[in-house]
């Protein structure tokens, strides 16, 4: 059954929960939304309680559209605008609402909610950051790094004990003084979507494969710095870089940062847990 | 030689953290980690303190360095940042609606 909210003779909603924020799709296409609930299955809640709201306007594929362009985004008074080969979208988080203009595929809404999270999270302390991301023992374990650093590689090797959040895009978010992980549907090379669960984030390994497992200390201020390479950041505009730097830095002064260097079999994760 | 000015630039996020000073760039994101000598000069640039006496009265009397080898350190420490639009320099004292507006690296 779609758990969809009708607005208007032909429009209807599906709404997208990822870390406690919801954001409603609205389309007048069946096909479309039917789409979201397939590849947010386990996000998704139900309609009418959403918090922001994305309208979406499909057209046809455009030869020239293409998703491997970088994105932008810059901003236009009080909106935002993200733009990339395969979708055009408008978003203002006064009125937490959006517009997006796309082709009838997953891959634009996937990257439009990515950046609309991220700036939905940047003035409440939190981010999403290019890290795995599983909760054993009730807390929350990252492993950051880049592409070829081991982030589907230490996911696939988790015990049956440990819970999924991502092996891609992990999702921090910030309440009071606490760090919380949260599952996203933000799937890597595993292709797999994450658990819709949270945990208070223990550790944040920076991940690198080598000869042992080891574990190492990171000094805050290279811990700021390594996690700044890793948050996702699309827009070159000044108040959101002092407020993602600011994020950087009160998470690494608050959460423990360690250098994970290991070799990949599953005796890496007798050391965490 | 005319006196030397320098004061903070508004478009940048600086914190210390772990004691080191860390400051990164809002127009462009370059990312600055200074050392001591470095984080006592950004704590004094004021746009009032004449980078001479930055030099002669802070950095000196703190660390084991001559004045002649403070003073080159210091202009290059300052032509670096100011590149990058982090410090403001002017051959007069800068106020703060100066330092306002960042220049253009």
């Amino acid at each position: 059954m779609m758990m969809v909210r009708s607005r208007s003779p032909s429009a209807s909603m599906v709404s997208i929960q990822i870390g406690g924020v919801s954001v409603g799709i609205v389309s007048d296409s069946t096909a479309f939304l039917e789409m979201l609930e397939r590849r947010y299955a386990g996000f998704v809640v139900p309609a009418g309680s959403s918090d922001f709201e994305l309208e979406v306007v499909l057209h046809e594929p455009l030869e020239t559209a293409g998703a491997d362009e970088h994105v932008r985004v810059t901003r236009l008074r009080e909106d935002w605008v993200l733009q990339r080969g395969d979708f055009y979208a408008t978003w203002n988080p006064s009125t937490a609402r959006g517009k997006v203009f796309q082709s009838n595929n997953p891959y634009a809404i996937d990257s439009v909610l990515r950046i609309v999270h991220t700036l939905i999270l940047a003035p409440r302390g939190g981010f999403l950051v290019h890290a795995a991301s599983s909760i054993r023992n009730g807390c929350a374990f990252l492993f950051a790094g880049i592409s070829g650093s081991g982030k589907t590689t230490i996911s696939r090797l988790a015990p049956a004990d440990a819970k999924l959040l991502t092996d891609e895009i992990s999702y921090v978010r910030r309440d009071a003084d606490q760090y919380w992980a949260c599952g996203t549907p933000f799937a890597g090379e595993l292709a797999r979507v994450g658990e819709n669960l949270s945990a208070p984030v223990k550790i944040l390994f920076l991940l690198q494969q080598g000869p042992e497992n080891r574990i190492a200390p990171v000094a805050s201020a290279d811990a700021a710095r390594l996690l700044l390479r890793h948050i996702l950041f699309f827009a070159a505009d000044p108040d959101l870089v002092k407020l993602v730097f600011q994020s950087a830095c009160e998470f690494a002064e608050k959460v423990p940062v360690r250098r994970l260097c290991f070799v990949p079999d599953q005796r890496v994760w007798e050391m965490i847990g | 030689m005319g006196e030397t000015y320098i004061a903070k630039s508004t478009a940048i996020a600086a914190r210390m953290i772990g004691g080191e000073m860390m400051i990164m760039s809002a127009l462009d994101s370059t990312f600055f980690m200074l050392n001591e000598v470095g984080t006592l000069i950004w704590q004094s640039a004021d746009g009032q303190t004449p980078l001479s006496e930055i030099v002669t009265k802070r950095v000196c009397p703190e660390f084991d360095v001559t004045l002649e080898q403070a003073q080159r350190d210091a202009g290059q420490f300052v032509d670096q940042l100011s590149q990058h639009g982090i410090l403001l320099v002017s051959d007069q004292p800068i106020g703060s609606a100066a330092a306002a507006v960042a220049p253009t690296p």
